[in-house]
């Protein structure tokens, strides 16, 4: 019998990091467009295929994940991470490297990850939110570098109250975190570097 | 297991990683990439390797290149705008060999443009990363030596000893002497060092379609410009900052409003101005367009 945790990686590691990770490059400097992806990882149910494809290609023991509650309590998601990526899990939100956000709905306080330092703003938690689509939930309207003139993007579910932590994240620039929004078909990528400048929702 | 392995690679040598460089050297040179394209014009740290060339011969871009390229790709290497040149060269079939990708000297059909000093005449598309190398990335660093200080200068946004080093050009020559790695401000905060690019290319970076990614391997730092990103020349208001300009056009292909380069043809004075960016010059001549001693027409590019 073969345990859960081995299955489900990258059939070709090199091109499948590889491949993604220039989705995920265009998608972060081109912030709320949305980038389709096939399926390239199998992860255990709780995280969905996205969310587990861009740990596999970014994470590994030089980095830290923190995981949402329910995912951190899933001891295949925790194991399938560590045989795949030899990423250790963290609890420490502030001490977090990349941090997986299962449930949007419950994303409360970003300025509790790690935010940098105004020397070395780099030093910050990359979220990786799993959303059901990048489309159909109010729609933010993005300015700044990467953006031609504005774009709208409208990740569901995102929280209440998002667009206003979303402000403080943007006000505390060069510091701050960025997330990356993983539907199980398409990724899309707000730097700290946007500013939305509607009241989505509203 | 072993026979397996002998009939279906006869010639069975060890090769290196697709690209050359460890997967984990590349999720970490990647990581770096995404947090500079969040941060545009900050410097990220990162582990640079030790590449198979010599630091100066462009081993930051080459690690940003391996770390990006991946098999549909189609590089170009140009050095000082040639694609003829040693280090171009070398660098291209660098990468046909230890990532077997396409490779082509045609601005118009890359997808990735390592460049050392330049940026092509033709304009960069949405499809397109332009890779630099860089010997220096701190544009402070001649100004202060200490990596502690230069770091504090950018955190607090303390960019008064670069205007002054302008002035002072200003003071002694009557204009901003500076003509290559001309210090730019990155969508109103960081103060970047182009790389030795001629000040000519500077206005190209501004709000460029193409992503352009910086890699300095001796300096261990890796920036970027996302596309439609504010890139001002700093400048004052009665010193406003201008570009390059040549009172004569391309001798080979006519091309007015191009970067030229001198070539000195003889020793009695000779010399004549072509452009730096080979490329756009054979593009224009297999046009038609004839400078004033372009000689005979090209045979068609192959």
């Amino acid at each position: 019998m073969v345990h859960a945790a081995y299955e489900g990686g990258f059939a070709n590691s090199v091109l499948g990091s590889q491949g993604l990770f220039r989705t995920l490059m265009d998608a972060m400097a081109r912030p709320g467009t949305v980038h389709p992806v096939t399926t390239l990882a199998s992860p255990p149910a709780g995280l969905n295929s996205t969310a587990g494809a861009i740990l596999l290609s970014l994470c590994d023991a030089d980095t830290s994940v923190w995981l949402t509650p329910d995912l951190a309590r899933n001891s295949e998601v925790r194991e399938w991470l560590g045989f795949h990526a030899g990423a250790p899990v963290t609890g420490d939100k502030a001490a977090a490297d990349f941090a997986v956000i299962a449930d949007p709905c419950r994303l409360l306080d970003l300025g509790a990850f790690a935010l940098g330092t105004q020397e070395y703003p780099d030093r910050s938690t990359t979220l990786i939110i799993a959303v059901e689509a990048l489309t159909g939930g109010d729609l933010m309207e993005l300015e700044g570098p990467g953006i031609d003139g504005r774009i709208g993007i409208a990740p569901k579910p995102l929280p209440p109250g998002f667009t206003a932590q979303w402000a403080a994240n943007r006000a505390r620039f060069p510091r701050g975190i960025d997330l990356i929004f993983a539907a199980p078909d398409a990724i899309a990528c707000m730097p700290r570097s946007s500013r939305i400048i509607n009241q989505p929702g509203v | 297991m072993s026979a397996q392995i002998a009939t279906d690679a006869a010639p069975a040598i060890a090769s290196y990683n697709f690209a050359y460089l460890d997967e984990q050297t590349k999720r970490m040179i990647r990581r770096a990439i995404l947090k500079a394209i969040a941060i545009p014009g900050y410097q990220v740290p990162f582990a640079s390797r030790e590449m198979p060339m010599p630091y100066g011969w462009g081993t930051g871009g080459v690690q940003v290149t391996a770390a990006i390229i991946g098999p549909e790709d189609v590089l170009k290497v140009i050095d000082q705008g040639a694609d003829d040149t040693t280090n171009a060269v070398s660098i291209r079939a660098f990468f046909a060999k230890v990532a077997n990708v396409a490779t082509t000297t045609r601005t118009m059909e890359a997808t990735i443009i390592q460049t050392r000093h330049r940026i092509p005449e033709t304009k960069l598309s949405a499809g397109q990363v332009l890779v630099y190398q860089v010997p220096i990335p701190e544009p402070l660093r001649f100004l202060e030596p200490r990596e502690t200080e230069t770091r504090k200068m950018h955190a607090l946004e303390e960019y008064g000893l670069m205007h002054v080093k302008l002035y002072e050009d200003i003071a002694r020559h009557g204009e901003i002497s500076t003509t290559y790695a001309y210090p730019v401000m990155v969508e109103g905060r960081y103060v970047m060092d182009p790389s030795p690019t001629p000040k000519f290319d500077n206005p190209k970076m501004h709000r460029s379609e193409a992503l352009q990614l910086f890699g300095a391997g001796r300096e261990k730092r890796i920036y970027a410009v996302p596309p439609f990103t504010e890139v001002v020349s700093l400048d004052f208001e009665d010193h406003p900052f201008e570009i390059q300009t040549f009172d004569r056009p391309c001798a080979l292909c006519a091309a007015e409003n191009v970067y030229l380069d001198e070539v000195v043809l003889d020793d009695s004075g000779g010399r004549m101005f072509v452009c730096s960016d080979t490329d756009h010059c054979e593009d224009r001549r297999a046009q038609g367009h004839r400078g004033e001693m372009a000689g005979h027409p090209l045979e068609t590019a192959k």
